[in-house]
């Protein structure tokens, strides 16, 4: 696959898409990578099966707080050295690169650090969505570890750090970031080609830059959703997918505790009359639910869009009197196993429910 | 006694006001050259009402002119943009996401030098204040006089961006030079995108300017005169002439602001319904509800104070297509009502013809339209109606009724009770409200930054914000007894520690028309 200039906007929004209403608004990774592409040139793409076993390969991201991201973007320099410092920690540099996650801003990110530094980009990724944590990547559901990783100011202050488990280098990642003024770059989850074959979410690339496109036709035909959800159903994984809920906003929720935006939307159907649904967010849209029932959850896809131009809603911008579709979809078998389920799924997020896929919830 | 004057795209609207009493109202076509509509206007309410020009103690003036320049990329400069943020930030030169067709008019002039804010205040890199003066001798070889400046975080602290410009002006004394500060929010790129606006109209904003002094003089009206700015206040004239970017979507703002005077309102929904759009906002303690969503002006991306509002496409020039199934808008017969619609004789079929036919409207020739079936007509104020409700719902906060003012020409489609609304409140000055909002519009002050509530302690520093905002207003010209907060916005700050809140305020006060005389024009 390819991912050009004029791809950057479909790109985007299928990866806003992806979001499930997290992982930052896309913008600024937007406009990062049309910079970085009109000045280096396209990003060279290869697919996780061309991979060697023993080929080295990092994911780059960019971590902070959503709010000073939109004032302070990367300066470039900083996702090199955080590429050059975790390859010195390793004694080699990386064959390839790969996105730990494809929802929101980081599905940008590492064509900027490809691009750059002249590192292929694996067409994959760690999450095959946004979470909102380091440890919740899917090479750490089947044992391999984010660190040694390496976070970078735009000051080209650099920390290497080493953690007995991913939650604690989650931690530490944190403070870090903090004082180095919450906008940071960093290279983590040093993998081997043969991982990332059997455990990365593949060819995400493609799947959002489709997703995309499939909006963009969809509007030109007057149906984006239905657009949307014909290509959904072409692929192997995400084929279960469903309106799960046409309607208005009537109430929205949402307060920031630990660092999270958590809260709950509630949608009434168009006509005022039926079952309405809520929609459970933690930055990332968790469960929809209808009567205390729940009709889709994490790691399956929920996505709020508006129901006319078929726009990914993120959680900070729904509104009363929205009208929007829920959208849910199935994902990759790699990230539904129990060993997924339990860093990911609905008990990981404080829910008293077991996961059950979309496909096998009734309406 | 004051004059409001709206100039819009279309038509140039001009109001006398006594205190609170609407005298005379005019609706003129605008003209190539603004001054030339103005002079019409205003000629007209002062002969109405027999009012001797120098009876006129101040004028308000809200104007499209700018954006429509903008967004037409007519009479624009070329730019110098000098952004303070290295080494943060490089990864997006400014002008990145600009249409070409703008950027060759801004031109390739950008420099990106060292210095900024951390979120905190704290300094992220120290000034380069040989950087600045490299830059400034390289504008002015190239001639450049119109310059935008931005800043890392400088909402937060507005310093640097100010050093670098005492830097500009003593290298380019005849620069104008616009700071992102003084005209944006956080988020760096919108920010200073506006920053680039606001030069680039450098020229224009002169201009304009000088043409509503011009007309002023030509009718004999000594007194100063405003313009009114996005969020329902007053900008003096020389401050437009600097910070013309802040008029952008003043007329919506001064038709709510309108709508809550004639009204007497102040919380409401306001539908302004004009001859191919229904513009509908939110009025919150007769202000108009801000956007907290980006705004896209000529394929910019801007983050200005602007009414949050929803265009809709009806109005009273809107097509109803009776093939198939009944339609109505969003095409429109626009300007041309007065020749296509049926009952002035035309041959299509409008919104204004079905509320003649429905018999609650009365112009034109009700004959030409008695042979239009019932059902059709029935159908069409049905979806006119249905159209209006779902606007009005999707602006609404929350499912409680409030009250719906209608103002413009198009306020006769409305017949009916709208769901949702506790009321519908029309005026008979509804048509000229945006000048009657230009007319009464206020002062304002307002502050936007992060402060630390564990440091000062939420009270306190609530308390010293407000202050410092007031203190703007009257130092804007407001009347000090008269300003009051008509906002407050809280924003915690995730992943920031110690109680870190970007805190937002809006105050704004009576402009005061005895101290004016004195401020001169």
């Amino acid at each position: 696959m390819k991912i050009e200039l004029n791809d950057l906007e479909d790109f985007a929004r299928g990866a806003a898409f992806l979001g499930t209403g997290g992982g930052g608004d896309p913008y600024i990774g937007r406009l990062l990578a049309k910079h970085a592409i009109k000045e280096y040139g396209n990003p060279e793409i290869i697919e996780p099966e061309d991979l060697a076993d023993d080929a080295l390969v990092f994911a780059i991201a960019m971590l902070g707080a959503p709010t000073v991201l939109v004032e302070k973007a990367a300066c470039g320099d900083d996702i090199d050295l955080a590429i050059d410092k975790l390859s010195k920690r390793l004694g080699r540099r990386p064959d390839a690169l790969i996105p730990i996650e494809i929802g929101g801003i980081n599905s940008t990110i590492p064509i900027v650090a490809s691009v750059r530094n002249g590192i292929p980009l694996v067409n994959a990724d760690g999450m095959g969505r946004a979470f909102p944590e380091i440890q919740m990547v899917t090479f750490n559901v089947y044992g391999y570890p984010p660190t040694p990783l390496s976070i970078v100011d735009e000051h080209l202050n650099a920390v290497v750090v080493d953690a007995e488990d991913a939650k604690t280098a989650e931690d530490l990642v944190r403070s870090v970031a903090i004082q180095m003024g919450l906008s940071v770059m960093t290279a983590n989850y040093p993998v081997s080609g043969a991982v990332v074959k059997k455990y990365a979410v593949k060819h995400t690339l493609t799947l959002a830059l489709e997703i995309g496109r499939a909006i963009s036709h969809g509007r030109t035909q007057g149906e984006p959703v239905n657009s949307l959800l014909s290509y959904l159903e072409s692929t192997k994984y995400y084929k279960h997918c469903k309106i799960l809920f046409d309607g208005k906003i009537v109430d929205i929720k949402r307060e920031t505790t630990k660092g999270f935006s958590v809260g709950h939307c509630r949608i009434d159907p168009l006509s005022g009359v039926g079952d309405s649904v809520e929609i459970i967010f933690q930055n990332e849209n968790l469960v929809a639910k209808i009567n205390d029932k729940l009709i889709a959850m994490v790691p399956d896809l929920i996505c709020v869009v508006d129901r006319e131009t078929a726009e990914p809603i993120p959680v900070e911008a729904l509104r009363y009197g929205q009208r929007v579709k829920v959208i849910g979809a199935s994902v990759p078998p790699v990230m539904r196993t129990l060993e997924a389920i339990k860093i990911f799924g609905p008990r990981a997020f404080g829910f008293e429910e077991d996961y059950i896929p979309i496909e096998d919830i009734s309406p | 006694m004051r004059i409001g004057v709206d100039v819009g795209g279309t038509n140039t609207d001009a109001v006398l006001m006594d205190g609170r009493n609407v005298i005379a109202t005019k609706k003129t076509p605008t003209t190539e050259n603004v001054s030339d509509g103005i002079v019409d206007a205003i000629t007209s309410v002062l002969v109405q009402s027999a009012t001797p020009s120098d009876k006129i103690q101040c004028v308000m003036i809200g104007t499209t002119q700018f954006t429509n320049a903008f967004v037409e990329r007519r009479n624009l400069v070329e730019v110098g943009v000098i952004r303070l943020s290295l080494p943060a930030s490089r990864g997006i030169p400014p002008l990145t996401d600009w249409p070409d067709d703008i950027r060759a008019v801004i031109g390739d002039n950008m420099h990106m030098i060292r210095g900024g804010y951390q979120y905190d205040g704290r300094i992220n890199s120290e000034l380069d204040e040989k950087g600045i003066l490299a830059a400034a001798r390289q504008l002015k070889a190239k001639r450049i006089k119109a310059i935008a400046i931005s800043g890392l975080f400088s909402p937060i602290n507005s310093a640097m961006e100010e050093r670098a410009e005492e830097i500009i002006l003593n290298e380019i004394p005849d620069s104008i030079v616009t700071l992102s500060s003084r005209i944006g929010r956080i988020g760096l790129i919108e920010r200073e995108n506006a920053a680039i606006m606001n030069a680039s109209l450098a020229d224009l904003s002169i201009k304009i300017v000088s043409s509503f002094r011009q007309a002023l003089g030509d009718l004999g009206i000594m007194a100063p005169f405003y313009i009114s700015q996005n969020d329902g206040t007053l900008m003096k004239a020389e401050f437009v002439e600097k910070y013309p970017v802040l008029t952008f979507a003043s007329g919506p703002t001064n038709s709510m602001r309108g709508a809550a005077y004639l009204s007497g309102i102040e919380n409401a929904v306001v539908a302004d319904i004009g001859g191919t759009t229904t513009d509908i906002g939110m009025l919150m303690n007769g202000f108009p509800r801000e956007s907290s969503l980006t705004v896209d002006i000529g394929g910019v991306r801007t983050n200005f104070r602007m009414p949050d509002i929803l265009a809709i496409g009806l109005g009273g020039g809107s097509i109803v297509n009776t093939e198939g199934a009944l339609r109505v808008g969003p095409q429109s017969v626009g300007y041309k009502l007065m020749d296509d619609a049926m009952v002035f004789g035309g041959k299509t079929l409008t919104t204004s013809d079905i509320a003649v036919a429905a018999g609650y409207a009365d112009f034109g020739d009700p004959a030409l339209v008695k042979g239009l079936s019932p059902k059709i007509v029935s159908g069409a104020v049905t979806r006119i109606h249905e159209i209006v409700t779902e606007g009005i719902d999707k602006m609404k906060t929350n499912a409680d009724p409030v009250p719906l003012i209608l103002v413009g020409g198009g306020a006769v489609l409305i017949d009916r009770d709208i769901p949702g609304t506790s009321e519908v409140i029309t005026h008979e000055h509804g048509g000229v409200a945006n000048a009657i909002g230009a007319s009464i519009a206020q002062v304002g002050g307002d502050i936007d930054r992060v402060v630390s509530y564990d440091a000062l302690g939420r009270d306190q520093a609530l308390a010293e914000a407000k202050e410092e905002a007031i203190e703007a207003a009257i130092t804007a010209g407001a009347e000090p007894g008269s300003v009051q907060v008509v906002d407050i916005e809280e924003i915690p700050l995730s992943y920031v520690p110690g109680g870190s809140v970007r805190l937002r305020i809006k105050v704004a006060g009576d402009l005061n028309l005895d101290n004016i005389a004195r401020a001169g024009k």
